[in-house]
């Protein structure tokens, strides 16, 4: 310890004192981990509660999605779009050149093999976290016809891509499985 | 500092020294608390009290900080999320926990802290004001503690309520009005659960603001000493680092080990079932009691049961706020010019039944009512109030102390170090001088 | 001043308690209070019940949990709710989540909901991130259904007892006919019709119908015989997890804590001891240096007329 060092001791003590610091070390070095110990809990409390992570799944019902209409469905309190896409639209999504893409995706890519009508993806703008247009019936859908942010312009193709506006990549698609052909299980 | 040879801070490193000359915070705390507060050599254990009562202080606000962050302070969701709390959040049973008995271990080294002051008179000058900013801090605690209780919203919170804010209402005229403008209703509700959670946050740091006032008019005549004579010389004192702080860092492990032991295997031993009924404004639980620190206080509002001149309930609320109130008093009620009971055999028995007569007073406080507990409690408070205001001032004029040692210095060269601690109870640090 | 008016406040308040001391004594002593049957000694201590979640070390058994919670399931849920635990928790009692799903999906009482197309109230099945729902819809219910009385919620129930799980052990065994003694004594004291008499209940007389009336009443997959003490046990024992499922948690951090606190209390003690070992040396200034030297200079010095000596310090 720093303040034992004005201390005058002879040279025959020397052993002596290195064991003594020695000590003190250790108690300090103790004193230490006990204060980051503490540190623990009163860090980990602020991480997602157990009913928080509960909610962490959800199942939609979407039997009663019409072809070309979506829904918002809310998992882990944010929105999440399920459209029923109309062949049109899946043609349309088809027929851009992955070259003209920012974040090239096709929409195979972005939908389960035998449910490519069903666009499930995050409802959340990745420019700066609004939430797009585009799932009420008469909302502005943007110039690509899929889904419009209206924080900042960012627009999106049918299959949610992004074509224009500020943002960096595609309507993120959360992890999912169909249970049943009329039940999606999200998270 | 008051003494010549109090260590001048010298800055370690460039990087301090920089912070010394712009803001010297480096040097004030090393006058406080580091090797620049010389401090007699001769403190026992019960010295340890005050750091830790501000270790439980560090502790209360920092837990208690984290578990506003998940509180609901609505009468309908308050005991649900403490449950939540206890249940769902990540070490949230440790920290409600830590919490909840961090406030006894608080009172029961402000206890001590307080008792020990009592018997080595350290309320005498020139440590007066050190005495009353300790008496307000105390005020505070009990208010903050108290708030605190409600809190959970169980059959106890509320009934404790609506009990201590009827305190209020003995007063006449006032009295009524005075305790629905206190709970921002006609009994207990969102308004006053709501309120006292905004206060329950804010007082500990009140208190912090008076804690430092504390230490500031503490350090101005220096710490106290067992033999109660003043330093007078270099030989008498220690600096505070590292004697001091190593000291306190065995102290601190000894209370923790306490602490911790109660926090984790008897979580609910000081706390009381009804609790962990949700409040309910149509029933009451068959016995209310506050938390065992305030039963001294509750038997002494409970022991007067007749109108004489004034309304009982009335007699019973002033008796309550003067037995705390008295103590502000106290530099001019003991006139003795003897600080230390140890010097002072008169004085010391009596101070061993006033600790006695407080047990008495904690027993019947938190006992059911029976006709033996209730005359238990009217001798015991008689007894607290006698002690105070007629015998502390008789002793101090009629007594003869014991003669006192020339210095501390000496008196540890005596051996009376062992002597300094009250009957034996502790003893002081290996002092060794030849 | 301060004295005396000290003086005069003690020897008022003083006065004023001895003298109501003095009034309770002879009242007391002139009509003695009336004794009631509880306080007669017909109200009984709880059994001694022994847990694997008691003591320091203590850890649930979770088999017993499974009967206990089949117990809540088959026979207390009728009527006692257990708001504050979640189908989830049920992992804790070594159920899978299948299992759970299972257990939720078929609960006897339905989630409370909306109905999607009206908006009308509606139930719904439960899930596993549900609460056990309510076996009624609200208080006032529950009291209608059981003649003004509130089956209490369970999620607690043996933190919220003085007598904690021996006392459910001892109140769910407890159900008896009112002995003779009492009557005898307390005429006056007969158990109202539609109470059940019970020594271990506060007033004796509980609402509650005997709940575990015969052997047999359900039957354990795990082979364990149920007899009616067996399945008190077992219901008091899932009685004291839902009320601290972090029970086990706090056994563990705990003994950890403490062993790391004895050996960081035992370091700082021979720290401690250490530091104070030098105490001598560090602050007895030997010689000139020595205060009690200087300020014996210092005044002969200025005795003898001579400028410039030491400034005597300290004293």
């Amino acid at each position: 310890m720093a303040t034992l060092q004005d201390t005058p001791h002879d040279a025959t003590a020397e052993d002596g004192v290195r064991r003594r610091d020695f000590i003190n070390v250790a108690a300090i070095s103790f004193a230490g981990v006990g204060a980051v110990a503490v540190a623990v809990p009163l860090l980990t409390q602020m991480a997602p509660s157990a009913d928080v992570l509960a909610l962490a799944s959800i199942d939609v019902d979407i039997s009663k999605i019409q072809p070309g209409q979506a829904i918002k469905a809310s998992w882990r309190k944010q929105p999440v779009f399920i459209r029923n896409l109309m062949p049109k639209e899946i043609a349309a999504a088809n027929a851009v050149p992955l070259s003209e893409l920012r974040d090239p995706q096709t929409l195979a890519e972005r939908t389960k093999p035998g449910h490519s009508n069903w666009l499930i993806t995050m409802g959340v703008c990745t420019h700066l976290g609004c939430i797009p247009l585009g799932t009420g019936e008469g909302e502005n859908r943007g110039p690509f016809g899929g889904y419009f942010c209206p924080c900042h312009g960012s627009a999106y193709d049918t299959a949610a891509r992004i074509r224009k506006g500020p943002a960096p990549k595609n309507l993120q698609v959360p992890q999912y499985e169909f249970t049943s052909p009329t039940v999606v299980k999200i998270g | 500092m008051s003494f010549g040879w109090a260590q001048e801070y010298q800055p370690k490193s460039g990087f301090m020294r920089w912070i010394d000359q712009r803001m010297p915070l480096p040097r004030l705390v090393y006058g406080a608390v580091g090797g620049g507060y010389p401090v007699p050599r001769n403190l026992n254990y019960f010295w340890n009290f005050g750091i830790l009562s501000g270790l439980m202080l560090t502790v209360q606000i920092v837990t208690g900080i984290v578990l506003a962050m998940h509180y609901y302070a609505t009468a309908d969701g308050a005991f649900d999320s403490v449950e939540h709390i206890m249940r769902d959040v990540n070490a949230g049973w440790l920290l409600r926990y830590s919490h909840a008995n961090g406030a006894s271990f608080f009172f029961v080294a402000v206890y001590i802290h307080i008792f020990r002051g009592l018997y080595f008179g350290s309320y005498k000058a020139p440590r007066e004001l050190v005495w009353m900013l300790g008496l307000v801090i105390y005020l505070l605690m009990m208010a903050t503690a108290f708030m605190g209780y409600v809190l959970p919203w169980g059959q106890m919170s509320y009934w404790g309520a609506q009990v201590i804010t009827g305190f209020f209402s003995a007063f006449p005229v006032v009295g009524e009005p005075l305790r629905i403008f206190l709970l921002g209703g006609y009994a207990p509700d969102q308004a006053a659960l709501n309120r006292f959670f905004s206060l329950h946050y804010l007082l500990p740091f009140v208190i912090a603001g008076v804690v430092i006032l504390h230490i500031w008019s503490l350090h101005i005549p220096g710490s106290g000493n067992p033999t109660g004579v003043d330093v007078k010389t270099e030989k008498d004192t220690l600096p505070f680092h590292p004697f001091y702080t190593a000291k306190d860092g065995f102290g601190v492990g000894v209370f923790l080990i306490l602490y911790m032991g109660v926090t984790f295997f008897w979580p609910d031993y000081l706390g009381h079932a009804d609790n962990y009924i949700p409040a309910n404004p149509l029933a009451t639980p068959a016995h209310i009691v506050p938390e065992w620190y305030f039963w001294p206080f509750y038997a002494i509002l409970r022991s007067f049961t007749v109108d004489f001149i004034l309304a009982a309930k009335l007699w019973g609320v002033l008796a309550m706020f003067s037995s705390i109130l008295l103590l502000f008093f106290l530099p001019w009620l003991d006139t003795s010019p003897v600080r230390s009971g140890n010097y002072r055999p008169v004085f010391k028995r009596f101070f061993w039944l006033l600790v006695a007569d407080v047990f008495v007073l904690g027993y019947v406080g938190g006992a059911e009512i029976s006709p033996v507990n209730i005359a238990l409690g009217q001798f015991a408070s008689a007894y607290y109030f006698a002690h105070f205001l007629i015998i502390l001032p008789l002793i101090s004029k009629l007594e003869r102390p014991l003669p006192l040692p020339n210095s501390i210095s000496e008196s540890v060269l005596h051996g009376e170090a062992e002597e300094s601690a009250p009957y034996g109870l502790a003893t002081s640090g290996p002092v060794t001088a030849e | 001043m301060v004295r005396i008016i000290g003086f005069l406040v003690g020897l008022a308040f003083s006065g004023v308690l001895l003298l109501s001391l003095l009034i309770n004594g002879v009242g007391a002593i002139k009509e003695p209070a009336e004794k009631t049957a509880e306080k007669a000694g017909f109200l009984l201590e709880p059994k001694p019940l022994h847990l694997a979640s008691d003591g320091p070390f203590g850890k649930f058994d979770r088999q017993q949990l499974q009967r206990g919670f089949q117990i809540y399931k088959e026979v207390c849920s009728a009527c006692h709710s257990l708001k504050l635990v979640a189908f989830r928790d049920l992992r804790q009692l070594g159920y899978t989540e299948a299992e759970v799903k299972a257990i939720a999906n078929q609960w006897q009482t339905e989630v409370p909901s909306i109905n999607p197309d009206t908006g009308e109230p509606a139930t719904r099945k439960a899930i596993p991130s549900d609460h056990f729902p309510s076996p009624y819809a609200n208080e006032t219910a529950a009291r209608a259904a059981n003649s003004n009385a509130l089956p209490p919620d369970l999620s607690l129930m043996t933190k919220a007892r003085e007598g904690g799980a021996p006392y459910v052990h001892s109140l769910l065994t407890g159900f008896q006919p009112q002995p003779a003694a009492l009557l005898k004594q307390f005429p006056d004291a007969k158990t109202p019709p539609g109470l059940y008499y019970n020594p271990y209940f506060a007033n004796l007389n509980i609402h509650m119908p005997p709940p575990l009336v015969s052997d047999g009443q359900v039957s354990f997959a795990d082979g364990t015989k149920p007899t009616v003490d067996q399945m008190a046990k077992d219901v008091a024992a899932f009685l004291v997890w839902t009320a601290e499922p972090k029970l086990e948690a706090r056994h563990a951090t705990g003994i950890t804590v403490l062993l790391f606190l004895l050996v960081a209390t035992v370091l700082a003690y021979l720290s401690y001891k250490n530091i104070w070992a030098e105490a001598k040396r560090v602050v007895a200034p030997k010689g000139p240096l020595d205060p009690e030297n200087r300020a014996r200079r210092a005044t002969a010095m200025s005795e003898a007329g001579i400028e410039g000596g030491p400034k005597p310090d300290g004293a």
